[in-house]
Order: structure tokens, then C-alpha cells, then sequence
């Protein structure tokens, strides 16, 4: 494989890796399967779009945040004010999005970046000269990871953190104790999506483009990786299963990509995670039921 | 301390499964009293409970807690005050989280984005190692890996750690074996007496129900139907017990689970 390749392979896999890390706060640790990841990733795609071409490169990053927080907000309200379950309130929140997204990009399903500044040619420019001006998207999407791979490993340590994990841990045990469930998922799912609307935002700026469909089946990619992370470091600390998150994101489009050299055609992507993430789950199921399901067959053997 | 006052209960009103489980109940607990609930299945034990830690909102009545009307206080605000055991004893903290963490979320200091300084984990161990389980030195293993017995012993340390003013058990030595609730109970016992707390325990030891604490309640269908302290508590055998709940109730309470002996 060539060197570029690897590069680009690891850019989109750092880049992919924050939707990854919200999912280890959402799904990991609230133990919430939030199924509106893939139009909050979207959103942060548009809402960093549209301020990018306002002619605020930078300013894109914190905007795509707070809309995502603002997404994670409604998705929490529903299901912590509202008795929405909370699979139907993520599908909820998700389809509204579609429409605000559209909305956002100016009643288009399409915008163009090529021509714009974005956070990368800001970098490019930056970087003009040194050593590193190769790697300019690289050099983005590694600051962008460690603020966050550094915000969740102190994050989840204070007193506010221990909460949240609390609630998705034992839900019986914060019912009846002094944490309110309610803001600690609330606060969980804000963070959460600021993190996935920051993914989708630096994604579109690193393809040039966004299009309304940027963020389908995130959900399903980010979850295969984070099971793959969890494979190497699912029994370790909470800091060591934070870089678990990234590697699997990692380590997921690596395959991706290799898989495409081989000549899998790129749209098979989604299909792939879908078998990677009912395997890692449903396997220890049926793992767990090998022994009966072998005692059955052998009654069935002598009977029949 | 405690006052409740005239708390009616209907489970399911409106429909035709509706249960009223309290009606017009009242019930008063003075400070530093450690109260010991017996009664049959469905006497309303465990409904008083969950009134009391506001998990069921009375459909009338009052709750007064230390001088402040709790009625209609959420859960998680009366939890600062009141700590609460359950019978599982895998109910009372996080599996997933270490010992450590689970101290730290029950002692509740600093701010929301503090976290465990090195005077807390001395503090942690100090206590840890009162309850003599050895756990002060696997501060950082999971709770997952703690025995029942163990896992029970840690949450009532988590429940005391801030003393509340009340502390509700409910049956929270029945999951473990013998030799383990014994342990469990006399470190109740310690920790009530030590921290004056006023308590309430629902056992369904009838043996334990007199031999701890100073005042015996015995509930039948939503109701007190006998109360004693004092005197007349410190003469009572198991025997007497059951012959005034065959007196009050008119059934006999040896075909139901209770623990005679």
C-alpha cells in the first residue's frame, strides 16, 4: 500500500474517530444508543460549511459544536422530559434534522467548499514551507483528536464525569441516589454531539464538499469501530479505552481501505459495518448460547 | 425527625387494577430512634419506603422531614438526606466503576467538575479499612469484582458517608448468607450507633427485629397494627410477636416467609 494511501487513511480515520469518541460517551458510558449521530454529523457538516463560506474558517469549529449541542439537547429534553424512549427520540431528532439541514445550506442539498477558506487551507498556509506542509489535514486532524481524547480522559474523572458514567452504569443506582439522571444525560448527549457536529464539520471542509447525506449510516461506521477499539482495550481504564476508540476507528478504515484495494467496491462500506457491529454483539449472544443450541441439535440427532 | 402524616396511596387509579395501598396512613419517627419494620408479604413495607425516599409521590398526605415538607421533593433532592439500601445488594453501585469512583460519587465534594484529590483517597482508605474487608487496598478494582456481601458492606458505607438524617434498609442483609449478614448487620449496628442516625429497617427476622435497634413496628395491609418501644419491647420474645400479629390481623403470620428464629 502506498504511503498516500496510509496517509489519507489515516486522516479520514482520525477525522471519523470524534464521531467515534461521542459514541463512547453516549453509547459506552450513558448507555444510550443515539440514533440522531448521523444528521448531528451532518449538521456540524452545514452549519461549519455555511460559516466557513461567511468567511469564518475558524469560527466554523465552535459553531458546528454549539449546533450539535443544541441537537443533543432536544434528543435529551425528549427523552428525559418528555418519556420518549430513547432509540425514538434519536430517529426523532435525527429526520428533523434533515429538513433543518437542508434549511441551513440555503434550501440546497449540495454545497461546494472548493473554492473557499476552510480550517485546511488556513493550515495549508500556515504550514507553507515547513516540514510538515504535506500534511496539513493530518496536522488538524491530530490537534482536533487529542483536544478531544484529553477533554474526555479528564472529563470522565470529575465528579460531574463519575455521574454520567453512574447513570448509564447502574440506572437503578442513580434513582435512588443524589445525581439526577436527568441533567446527567442531559449534560452527556450535549457533550456527546458537539463532539459528532465537530466530525462532520471537519469532514466537509477536508473533502471540499458537503451534501445532505454526509452523516448516513455514521452511526453503524462509528459503532463498528468503536467495538473494534473495544476489542483491545474494552477491559482496560477509561483512558486507555478512550485511544481503544480511536485506534478502532483507525484500524476500521485501514481495512476499509485495503479491502478497497483489493477491489470492494466503495459502497460496500455500510454493509461492512453493519456485519462488524451485529457480529461484535450478537456474537458473545450466540457464543453464550453455543452449548444449548449443541444440546438441542444433538436431541435432534438421536430423535430424528 | 420524621412526620408523615395522612398519606393515601392508590396504585393504578382509574382503572380496574386499582390497588389502594395506603389509606390515611400516618406514622412519626423521632430523631436518633432505629426503627424495626416487620410484616407479611405486601403489608405496605416497602411502599412506605418508597414514599418516604419519594420514588412514589403520596396521593395525599404530607412528609416532613427534619422541619421541611418533602411530599413533593424529587427523588434525587431527598437523597441528599436520605440514604437508602436495598435488597439486591447489587443495587447500590456502579459495577463498572472502581471503588474509588463509586466513594467519590457518594461523598459528593467539590464542585461538578472537581475530582479525587489525594485527602480523599486517604479519607476513602481510612474508612475502607473500618469496614476490616480488606477493600482499602482495591481502591482501584472495579466493584464488579466485590462479593455480595462485600458490595452490600460498601454501599452502606456510601449511604452513611455524608450521615443523612435518615436511613432507610430494606431487608439489605437478606440476599447475603448467614455468616455475611451477620457481618453486614453488626456494621449497621456500629454505624447507626456511632453516627446517632435516626433508621429504619425492614427485616423479616423476627429476631433481629427485637434484638436491634429500640422501637418495633409490625405493618399489615397498608396499616400499623402494633408499635412498641421501651419496656415493653425489651420482654417481647418471637412468640409474643406472633401471637399479636394472629390478634391484630387474624391470620397467622408463620405460613408467610418470615425468619422465626
Amino acid at each position: 500500500m502506498s504511503l498516500t494511501l496510509l496517509q489519507t487513511a489515516l486522516e479520514l480515520g482520525l477525522i471519523s474517530s470524534l464521531t467515534v469518541l461521542a459514541l463512547f460517551l453516549s453509547y459506552n458510558m450513558l448507555n444510550v444508543c443515539d440514533l440522531s449521530t448521523d444528521g448531528c454529523f451532518t449538521l456540524g457538516a452545514s452549519v461549519g460549511a455555511v460559516t466557513a463560506i461567511a468567511g469564518h474558517p475558524w469560527l466554523s469549529l465552535p459553531a458546528a459544536m454549539l449546533a450539535g449541542m443544541i441537537s443533543g439537547l432536544v434528543t435529551a429534553l425528549l427523552q428525559t422530559r418528555m418519556g420518549i424512549n430513547s432509540l425514538l427520540a434519536g430517529i426523532i431528532v435525527n429526520t428533523g434534522l434533515y429538513s433543518v439541514n437542508i434549511a441551513v445550506m440555503g434550501n440546497t442539498a449540495l454545497l461546494n467548499l472548493n473554492r473557499i477558506e476552510t480550517v485546511f487551507t488556513k493550515a495549508k498556509a500556515a504550514l507553507e514551507g515547513s516540514f510538515l506542509s504535506g500534511q496539513y489535514k493530518l496536522v488538524i486532524a491530530v490537534i482536533a483528536v487529542a483536544a478531544v481524547v484529553l477533554f474526555l480522559a479528564l472529563f470522565l474523572r470529575t465528579r460531574l464525569g463519575l455521574a454520567i458514567r453512574a447513570t448509564g452504569n447502574n440506572p437503578d443506582m442513580v434513582r435512588s441516589s443524589s445525581i439526577n439522571p436527568v441533567f446527567t444525560t442531559t449534560v452527556g448527549l450535549c457533550v456527546a454531539n458537539s463532539v459528532t457536529a465537530l466530525s462532520g464539520c471537519l469532514l466537509a471542509q477536508s473533502q471540499k464538499s458537503v451534501n445532505v447525506d454526509i452523516g448516513s449510516g455514521m452511526v453503524t461506521v462509528a459503532l463498528a469501530s468503536l467495538l473494534i477499539g473495544d476489542v483491545f482495550t474494552g477491559r482496560g481504564s477509561i483512558t486507555l479505552r478512550i485511544f481503544g476508540a480511536v485506534l478502532g476507528a483507525f484500524v476500521f478504515r485501514l481495512v476499509y481501505t485495503v479491502a478497497l484495494r483489493l477491489d470492494m467496491p466503495a459502497f460496500m462500506l455500510k454493509l461492512v459495518s453493519s456485519v462488524i457491529v451485529a457480529a461484535a454483539i450478537g456474537g458473545p449472544y450466540l457464543k453464550q448460547q453455543l452449548p444449548l443450541i449443541r444440546r438441542r441439535l444433538a436431541k435432534f440427532g438421536r430423535e430424528g | 425527625m420524621l412526620r408523615i402524616s395522612n398519606i393515601s396511596i392508590t396504585f393504578n387509579p382509574g382503572t380496574v387494577n386499582a390497588k389502594k395501598v395506603m389509606d390515611d396512613f400516618s406514622f412519626e419517627v423521632a430523631r436518633g430512634q432505629f426503627v424495626t419494620i416487620i410484616g407479611a408479604n405486601g403489608a405496605g413495607k416497602s411502599t412506605l419506603f418508597n414514599v418516604i425516599a419519594g420514588s412514589v409521590i403520596s396521593d395525599s398526605g404530607s412528609i416532613v422531614l427534619d422541619g421541611e415538607d418533602i411530599t413533593l421533593t424529587p427523588e434525587y433532592k431527598r437523597s441528599r438526606h436520605i440514604g437508602r439500601l436495598f435488597q439486591d445488594p447489587m443495587r447500590g453501585s456502579a459495577p463498572g466503576m472502581s471503588v474509588e469512583e463509586n466513594l467519590a460519587l457518594s461523598a459528593g465534594r467539590g464542585g461538578w467538575l472537581s475530582r479525587v484529590s489525594k485527602a480523599d483517597r486517604r479519607d476513602f482508605r481510612e474508612r475502607l479499612a473500618l469496614l476490616d474487608l480488606g477493600l482499602e487496598d482495591r481502591m482501584k478494582q472495579p466493584v464488579g469484582l466485590l462479593s455480595g456481601g462485600q458490595r452490600q458492606a460498601l454501599t452502606l458505607m456510601m449511604a452513611t458517608f455524608n450521615p443523612p438524617k435518615l436511613l432507610l434498609l430494606d431487608e439489605h442483609t437478606a440476599a447475603l448468607d448467614p455468616a455475611t449478614a451477620e457481618k453486614v448487620l453488626a456494621l449497621t449496628t456500629r454505624i447507626v450507633e456511632e453516627g446517632s442516625l435516626t433508621c429504619l429497617m425492614i427485616t423479616h427476622n423476627m429476631q433481629s427485629a427485637l434484638a436491634l435497634g429500640n422501637r418495633t413496628v409490625m405493618m399489615d395491609r397498608g396499616g400499623i397494627i402494633f408499635d412498641t418501644a421501651g419496656k415493653e419491647r425489651a420482654g417481647l420474645t418471637v412468640e409474643d410477636l406472633l401471637v399479636r400479629f394472629r390478634n391484630a390481623s387474624g391470620r397467622d403470620l408463620s405460613s408467610d416467609r418470615m425468619l422465626l428464629t
